[in-house]
This record gives C-alpha cells, structure tokens and sequence, in this order.
C-alpha cells in the first residue's frame, strides 16, 4: 500500500517534472551553449527535489490528507450542525449555525499554507534579495493569516449561497487601493504571495472542503458553489502582505515622529 | 560528515517545525470538536516521518539544484542578450511546467465532467475528453504567455502593478460574458498552475534577470512572474468557455 503509493507519486512527480527539466537542458545546450556549472551539484539538487517532493507527497496522503477530507465531511454534515433537525428530517441550517466550520476553515488554511513547499521557496528568495529585512517566518505567517481568512470567507459564502463575483471584485477592489498607498518594493512580492499559497498542501484540503460544503448544503451546485475556495485564499494574502508593510512603514515614521518630538 | 548530520538534522526540525500546525489542528479538530479517537495512528506517524523528510530534502535541493540552475540561465541569457531566445524560453518553461502538472490534470477532468453534468458540452465521452485536454492546454498556453510577457516586463522595466490590476479588469470585464459553468474553474485555475517545482525555478530566473539587467531592481523587477501566471489563466479558461458555447 506504502509501497505502490510511494512509486505512483514518483511516477507522477517525474512526469510532472520531465517536460520542464527538456526546456532547460535545450535551451542551456542550444541557446545558451555552454555546460552548466557545478553539474553534479545541479544534478543532486534535483535528485534530492524529486526524492523530497514525492516523500512529502506519499505522507500527507497516507497521514493527513484522507483525515483532514473526512473532518471536512463531519464538520459540515448535518448530523454534525444540528443532530436533531437532521434526524427529524427537517434539517434547515443558518449560516450562524456553521461556526466550527468557519473555524476549521481558517484553522486548516493558516496551516497548510505555513507548511507549503513553494511559499518557503518565495520566501527564502525574498530574504535573499532584500538583505534579510523580510524574514522568512514572518511573512509565512502573514500570507498564512491572508489565507486562514479568505478560506473563512469563502466557506461562509458557501454556506449563505451568495455569488463569487462580489466577493472577488471587492477584495481586488482593496488590492488596488492598498497598492496605490504601498511602498513601490512590496507590490511585485504581494502579489506573488496570491500564486504561491495555493499549491501541494492547501488545494486538496481546501478543495475538500468546499466540496463537503457544497454537496452537504440544500440547494447549492458543486460546480457554481464549491469552487471559487482558492480563489478565495489567492486575493487574501495580497491584501495581508501589502498591509502588514503599510503598518510597518505607519510604526515606523510614528515612531521617528514621536523621537523627534522627545 | 558530521557538520553535514548536523545541518541536515537543524533543517529537519525546522521542517518538523513547518507542519506542527497542521497536526495540532487537525488533532483538536479530531479529539475535541468531532470527539472522535485518532484512526490508525501508526499509519500516520509513519506518514508524518515520510513529511518531515520530503520537506527537508525539498528545501536542501531547492538551494543546491533549482535556485543556482535558474540564477545561471538568467545570467547566461543576459550575458548572450538574444531576446528572441530568452523570450521563447520563458513560453516553453511556462507551457511545459504547466502542462504536466497532476493538480491542473485533476481540475481539468473534473471540470469537463461537471460542464457535461451542466449541459454546458455534449455528455459523450469523447466531447468530455477532448474538452478536458482542451481546457489543459489552454491553461499551459496561458502559463507560457505569463511567462513571456512577465520576462518582457524585466527586461523593460514596466511598473507589475499596471499588468495586474488591468488584467483583473479584464477579467472582471468578461465574466459576465462567460458560460456560468465556467467561472469558478477558471478563477480556481489561476491557483493550481503555480506548482511546486515551478515557483522556485522561475522566482529564480526572474530575481536573476533583475540583478543581471542595469537599473533594474531585483525587489521589484524580480518578483511579479508568479502573479502573473496565476492571472491569464483565468481570463484564458473564460475565453475557452466562451469558445465553447458560441463556436463549438
């Protein structure tokens, strides 16, 4: 079981990974024209990449993901919300009745995200570039706290059945405001924390969830309603980095306003 | 040999460290919410140990292979200062890390089987299919286009902001043209092709690009390729959809 799990996901992994790894090494021989330096090294990387990326893989689908998919079906299965009524047949849920959804939601969300492979890759180059002034852990957890909300809110707009597209044109509406007051520096990595969030460790636990929500609720679609979960995580995080940087730079000139003063 | 047992065994706890969120939520959301008891808890230790490893070998590789590999074609292709050979790499690394990728394979056949299930497309299995493989490519083509127009960005030096926030105007413009159906696949789509492997190699390429191009500032020339890959999906599926339901 262990076993051919393990070699299907490296199977998948390597099929995943063969076209992108042909464009490098036709374009470093027929473009580029030269060896690739530190070729071992390269090649171990890779290699311990694959080898990383499948165990990953194989342990959150042995360990945790059949888990977090079956809690996500408890939490919002109606024996769950309201035994009574759904014993009774008569199951009629408010949106006010789905708390501890709403908190498995974030809960999850903030998780995954801190434990997503890509966003420390990010995060690891953002430190890089900006001589160490963003720290890898702190901005995880401010994408991580982007994410915990947007999947928050996307799961109560599951529950209440409202359309996706307010929602979204809305949040880009802040985005938009928020980059017109932000410092010129944050705006590209802001943005690029939205496309990260979302990859190995969230999508299937959220994608689960919204799923559980659609098909568990009276009248929802799970095509119209049980998508639209990780767009939800993706506009959050722009919102909570540019933010955290705005309330950075405000603490900042306060604070040398208030020594000037002193 | 042991400063290497060493280093690998600090970068495991801080993996360790990485995933203790999830265990911890998940294990109060178990015992205390749902009052349930842990199922097979050998099978997920294992399953743990099996994490914790995969993410510090992930994050020893991405150091030693992925970020020096896509710094030195950024330095190789500024260096050679062909923009027609830099420009077609960033199409076929965006088409060819999308192309493949098990979560957009996934997203896409349970998109065209739902978009039967809504009528959208005929229900036979071929239309399913070929909508599927359809759906795939043009996603990987809106990746490859990110790419392109992201690599032209560095090199000119235009402001991200403009690119995005006009493509999201463009994508609040044509969802109401688009089939109902469609919409939240194509706004989830923009999430799932940013895999894992890709997001290192090309932040890589983007930073390096940035260093490498005078007057360029690697904080914010640098960064920006990602959003744009997670944007022309969306506005590329909803043509697709669109496609689909005038011209097919």
């Amino acid at each position: 079981m262990l076993f051919t799990n393990l070699l299907d996901t490296s199977l998948e992994t390597m099929r995943d990974v063969a076209p992108i790894i042909l464009v490098l090494f036709f374009f470093q021989a027929v473009a580029l024209r030269r060896p690739v330096p530190h070729l071992r090294r390269t090649l171990f990387g890779f290699l311990y990449v694959l080898i990383g990326l499948t165990l990953f893989l194989v342990g959150l689908r042995e360990a945790l993901f059949p888990l977090g998919e079956l809690m996500a079906r408890q939490l919002t299965a109606p024996a769950f919300i309201d035994p009574v009524a759904a014993q009774a047949g008569t199951f009629a849920a408010q949106w006010w009745d789905y708390g501890w959804v709403y908190a498995f939601a974030a809960a999850i969300g903030f998780a995954t995200t801190i434990a997503e492979p890509s966003l420390i890759a990010v995060a690891i180059k953002a430190r890089q570039v900006s001589g160490g002034a963003i720290s890898v852990w702190g901005l995880r957890v401010v994408v991580a706290i982007g994410v915990a909300f947007g999947v928050a809110l996307g799961s109560f707009r599951i529950v209440t059945g409202t359309p996706l597209v307010p929602y979204i044109l809305a949040a880009y509406t802040i985005v938009i405001i928020q980059t017109a007051f932000s410092a010129r520096t944050i705006i590209p990595l802001a943005y690029d924390t939205g496309g990260v969030t979302t990859s190995t460790v969230t999508v299937p636990l959220v994608a689960a969830l919204g799923l559980g929500l659609a098909t568990t609720i009276p009248d929802r679609s799970v095509l119209i309603d049980g998508f639209g979960l990780i767009a939800f995580a993706s506009v959050f995080p722009i919102i909570t980095v540019l933010g955290y940087a705005q309330i950075g730079a405000w603490v900042t000139a306060h604070g040398a306003k208030r020594r000037k003063r002193a | 040999m042991v400063a290497s047992v060493l280093s690998l065994f600090r970068l495991s706890l801080g993996s360790a460290r990485d995933l203790a969120p999830i265990v911890l939520v998940i294990a109060f959301f178990q015992l205390v919410i749902l009052r349930q008891p842990l199922p097979d808890l050998a099978s997920i230790a294992v399953g743990l140990v099996l994490v914790t490893l995969g993410l510090t070998l992930f994050v020893q590789g991405l150091e030693m292979g992925l970020f020096p590999l896509g710094e030195s074609m950024a330095h190789g292709f500024a260096r050679k200062g062909s923009a027609i050979w830099l420009l077609a790499f960033a199409f076929c690394l965006g088409f060819a890390a999308t192309v493949a990728e098990p979560a957009l394979i996934a997203v896409a056949g349970e998109a065209a089987r739902a978009a039967a299930e809504g009528g959208l497309i005929a229900p036979a299995p071929e239309t399913v299919e070929s909508f599927a493989f359809g759906l795939r490519m043009t996603v990987a083509v809106a990746v490859g286009v990110a790419l392109l127009i992201g690599i032209m960005r560095i090199v000119r030096g235009w402001p991200i902001h403009w690119l995005i926030i006009g493509g999201y105007v463009l994508v609040i413009a044509v969802t109401p043209l688009a089939p109902e159906e469609i919409v939240g696949v194509a706004y989830d789509s923009g999430g799932v092709t940013t895999g894992t492997i890709t997001v290192p190699l090309i932040t890589a390429l983007g930073v390096g690009l940035a260093q490498m191009i005078k007057g360029r500032n690697p904080m914010i020339e640098g960064f920006g390729l990602i959003a744009l890959a997670s944007l022309t999906p969306i506005l590329f599926v909803m043509a697709y959809g669109i496609f689909w339901t005038r011209f097919v």
